[in-house]
């Protein structure tokens, strides 16, 4: 289920919708502990579905070997039974204490309280690329972009698409005819990119209607924000307007300010935790996975999982102050069981 | 066996380097020392991110193998592409490569 409405309570919220913030539900659910996740991606699996989902993982227990996709796919079937809400295409931006527990708002505008915050954000928000080209961040939001917001922005311009991948071609063979002047820029005359996009790009190279460049992107030209050419390796190519696919990156994001706001201690960009129930510095605010640090962390799926359920025992007894806290097995639990709907 | 590796201020570090790993493990393990040595490599190795993004010395070129199409792909997502340049994560060290020239790319800073 996805969330529609902007406003959400529930008892945990876990930011990071990886493979650790997806088992982090699992052990929740076990203790009675309903769950909301954020992520900024599309779709959930974190840097496995997006960074390597063909990719064969061979250090996940009893799997000898399975993809960054499949076990995203197994993930969320095992905490199917916990009817998770996935709040994506979002980055959480703030996170403050109230009376009760927390308050998580996400820059879509979705405000989701809960008992207790989990960040099980990986390495990061997944973030376009950026060129590392000096005096870029002048440019960008009036006349560098990195994604389509508004076509309109587009509308009458000199737009170079740079890239040469499917969101390049796509977004190339979308705008040339919004654009006054479309130019497709990338380094080599070959595109990954799906090869009927690559086709009608080069018959509308052919009838003149696109241009194509091949080269590298080194400088940009401008004033006040305002593009007027990119600078290639040997010449410059007019331009009002930049769009650059060169893919996504994980960046800290807003993830410092979210910590500073919540009275969480960070050290060199990651979380320090206690090893015993993976809480920050603030009670009610835990860390599991890539994100945290303690002594002799290693930075593996396998200790996230470990990492979650233990959160999970001391999540309970903020979530459910008045019941006694039991640990029970799924293998023998009656009542764990029924919660997972095969009894 | 050692790599050299010149890096973004353009200052030459010689890594010791072992057989078998990949020469993106060996700078990014120095890395976690030396800031200057910096090296994302996000996706650990998997070819799925060009942020190990290097460039090969030119007597060294011929003794690398050739970059695969996958690795030409994922250059795409790289920046400044020359014609030596390299995901570091497909350059396994062997003795003919002892004394490689790397430089690191701009774009592949942590």
């Amino acid at each position: 289920m996805h969330g529609m409405t902007k406003h959400h309570t529930t008892d945990a919220l876990v930011i990071g919708a990886g493979p650790v913030g997806l088992f982090a539900v699992f052990e929740l659910g076990l203790l009675d502990i309903k769950t909301h996740l954020v992520d900024i991606l599309d779709r959930p699996g974190g840097q496995c579905a997006e960074l390597y989902p063909d990719k064969p993982i061979y250090d996940i227990p009893a799997l000898p070997v399975v993809s960054g996709q499949e076990l995203t796919d197994r993930l969320m079937e095992q905490i199917k039974p916990f009817d998770p809400v996935f709040h994506l295409s979002q980055m959480a931006t703030t996170v403050e204490k109230t009376n009760d527990g927390w308050r998580t708002i996400t820059d879509a505008g979705t405000v989701i309280e809960s008992k207790v915050v989990i960040v099980a954000a990986g390495g990061g928000s997944f973030t376009p690329k950026k060129p590392p080209i000096k005096g870029i961040e002048e440019f960008e939001g009036t006349s560098v972009f990195y994604a389509v917001r508004n076509r309109a922005a587009f509308k009458g311009k000199r737009l170079v698409v740079a890239g040469g991948g499917d969101s390049a071609l796509d977004w190339a063979l979308d705008l040339f005819a919004e654009a006054d002047e479309l130019t497709l820029l990338h380094r080599r005359d070959e595109f990954r990119a799906a090869p009927h996009s690559v086709e009608k790009m080069r018959a509308l190279v052919a009838d003149g209607k696109m241009k194509l460049q091949i080269g590298n992107l080194k400088g940009l030209k401008g004033t006040n924000g305002h593009l007027s050419a990119l600078v290639l390796t040997d010449h410059d190519v007019p331009c009002d307007t930049l769009l650059a696919f060169y893919g996504l990156t994980m960046k800290p994001g807003p993830l410092a300010d979210i910590c500073a706001g919540a009275g969480v201690e960070m050290q060199a960009g990651l979380i320090p935790v206690d090893t015993e129930k993976f809480e920050t510095t603030a009670p009610g605010f835990f860390a599991i996975g890539d994100i945290n640090t303690y002594p002799g962390k290693l930075k593996l799926i396998l200790s996230g999982f470990h990492e979650g359920a233990l959160m999970a025992q001391k999540a309970f007894q903020y979530v459910h102050p008045d019941r006694k806290w039991r640990f029970e097995y799924t293998t023998s639990s009656t009542g764990l069981q029924k919660k997972l709907g095969v009894r | 066996m050692k790599i050299v590796v010149t890096d973004r201020n353009r200052n030459k570090h010689t890594l010791d380097a072992l057989d078998g790993w990949r020469v993106m493990e060996i700078i990014r393990d120095y890395g976690m020392r030396d800031a200057a040595l910096g090296l994302k490599a996000e996706c650990g190795g998997a070819l799925s991110c060009a942020t190990c993004h290097v460039y090969v010395g030119a007597k060294w070129q011929e003794k690398l193998p050739p970059a695969t199409d996958e690795e030409q792909d994922m250059l795409d997502a790289a920046f400044e592409v020359e014609d030596n340049s390299r995901l570091s994560c497909q350059i396994l060290m062997n003795d003919d490569l002892d004394g490689l020239e790397i430089t690191l790319a701009p774009g592949s800073e942590p």
